[in-house]
């Protein structure tokens, strides 16, 4: 390990780091796979059906026969596309995706051994723009998809797709700056940290109560930026028969699918992480509870907190999804453009107001 | 344009209010109707194990009945191949034997028995037109094959099951026309 030394990196470092990573690729690869499986549960019951019931018990292995589904389907790339970027397309659309979990705090630090382990994979002082910069890569996934899929079908999804994410990202980052005002800091792990020591055992801290139209602004464009229901414009199945993954077959298609669940798993890390706590338990006092049950378990606890938090949001998602339909492609742009924006400068300008006016 | 039935509708296309085009109240009014969906009782059940009951008079696939004794009523008049409209009862009638009293409980019976089910439209004329109560219509249904010939139900698919050698089976398809007959 003399490359190691050389970079002044703890090998004990390196393989902490390399084991969260796995884990947490591993962590979201099966969340997003019974995530699958949730949104089809969630669907029939909101449409008075039972849902998958056949494959294991309660039908928790279908999303197992999904995949092996998927891996045996035969793998067709259209003679006219792109080879290259054909497959390109995807990976990136994964990758994406998985990137974003790197600045996301899972929890305090846990005590193996005698060393702190944090778990987060890099607190990087520009997490949230580092998020930004992540997200803004995904609608490449889209874009070299259903170009290169030489397709016109796909590529009407791929531009609708790429003015869509851009559009929203506007008002997305608008209005995180006004949540960026209140913290003071870009650090995911700063920002938790001062949700958790306001009143009520940091209940009362949760950004959630100080931007109220900044959380709201910021989910619709969630919603919008992982081509969710009423956004899903890109997919459009009934229009674009599917959009921008129509040429798509096999475990390609499956990653298209997957990275969709990850995003939208990894999104409500986000937003639990940014207005509600992150992994900051309600009423309890973390420090006290840490000091009587070890702060190990009260780690634990904390991304069992996260956790929850995370799978209302996963609900959330699916939620919308069976209730409203799609937008039109005019009324998605005026909302993004007529709406939120303006909604998202007042917010933040509202916002710096309000904090001048209380530090004078 | 006067209308010519007087049921249409004027729809009125009035630019959405702001409360409107903020969608939100409306997309929580929709998500707590989804929600309470949730809770509600299911449509569908999961058939090969659960079924749902049949109404009173249900007429399903046919049986051709024997007495107490396991002895065939059918004497095989025709009258039910006369009045089956869509002609799917073919029979063959044959005398009973001096050591067959065992088998048929009158003199004449079906040597051979068959109805196509592809054919039948389940009207259940046959059922009301058989005077020896020899062929009644279950609640099987949905039967399934995979050559036409295989639809063509002989006396073996079509015979009840004999009460002095299968006297479980018997009462089961017994049971079933009783509580039918009750209904």
């Amino acid at each position: 390990m003399i490359g190691m030394e050389i970079l002044q990196i703890d090998l004990f470092l390196f393989l902490e780091k390399l084991l969260l990573i796995g884990g947490i690729i591993t962590f979201s690869l099966v969340i997003a796979m019974y995530t699958t499986y949730a949104e089809r549960k969630v669907a029939a019951v909101i449409q008075d059906r039972l849902g998958p019931n056949r494959a294991g018990p309660f039908g928790l292995a279908q999303p197992l026969a999904d995949g092996l589904k998927l891996f045996f389907k035969e793998e067709i790339i259209p003679l006219t596309s792109n080879k290259v970027l054909f497959i390109i397309g995807p990976a990136l659309a994964m990758m994406t995706a998985m990137l974003t979990s790197a600045v996301i705090p899972w929890g305090s630090s846990i005590n193996v051994f005698g060393r702190d382990v944090s778990l987060q994979i890099a607190d990087v002082n520009i997490g949230v723009l580092y998020v930004f910069g992540v997200v803004s890569l995904g609608v490449y996934g889209i874009m070299i998809g259903g170009w290169s899929s030489n397709n016109k079908f796909s590529l009407i999804a791929a531009v609708r797709g790429a003015s869509q994410i851009i559009s929203y990202e506007l008002a997305m980052g608008l209005s995180l700056i006004a949540l960026l005002m209140l913290t003071g800091t870009l650090s995911m792990k700063t920002i938790v940290e001062q949700q958790m020591s306001g009143a009520l055992g940091g209940f009362l801290g949760w950004n959630i109560f100080y931007q109220p139209l900044g959380f709201l602004i910021f989910l619709i464009c969630v919603f919008a930026e992982c081509n969710r229901t009423p956004f899903d414009l890109p997919e459009a199945e009934n229009e674009l028969n599917f959009g921008y993954h129509q040429e798509y077959s096999s475990m390609k298609l499956g990653f298209y699918l997957f990275a969709e669940y990850i995003n939208m798993f990894i999104s409500s890390a986000v937003v639990s992480t940014l207005f509600f706590g992150g992994y900051d338990i309600p009423f309890v006092n973390e420090t006290t509870l840490a000091a009587s049950w070890g702060g190990n378990i009260v780690a634990v606890m904390g991304f069992a907190a996260l956790f929850a938090k995370i799978v209302f949001f996963l609900f959330l998602f699916m939620w919308v999804r069976w209730t409203i339909p799609r937008f039109r492609y005019d009324q998605l742009m005026n909302l993004g453009w007529k709406k939120l924006i303006p909604l998202a400068l007042a917010n933040m300008l509202i916002t710096a107001i309000v904090i001048l006016w209380l530090n004078k | 344009m006067a209308s010519l039935t007087n049921r249409s509708k004027v729809l009125e296309q009035t630019p959405l209010s702001f409360m409107e085009s903020l969608y939100l109240p409306n997309i929580f009014k929709g998500m707590a109707i989804t929600f309470g969906h949730i809770f509600k009782k299911k449509a569908t059940i999961s058939y090969p194990e659960e079924k749902r009951p049949f109404s009173p008079v249900f007429r399903g696939l046919h049986v051709l009945n024997r007495d107490e004794e396991g002895r065939e009523n059918c004497t095989a008049c025709g009258l039910c191949a006369v009045a089956c409209p869509a002609e799917a009862i073919t029979m063959e009638g044959a005398e009973r034997q001096k050591n067959e009293e065992h088998l048929y409980r009158e003199e004449k019976y079906a040597a051979k028995y068959e109805i196509n089910m592809l054919r039948c439209i389940f009207c259940g004329l046959c059922e009301e037109a058989c005077p020896k109560d020899a062929i009644y219509m279950s609640e099987t249904f949905a039967p399934s094959n995979f050559t036409r010939q295989g639809f063509i139900y002989s006396k073996d698919e079509l015979l009840i099951p004999n009460p002095t050698t299968d006297k479980e089976g018997y009462e089961a398809a017994r049971g079933l026309r009783e509580a039918q007959i009750k209904k």
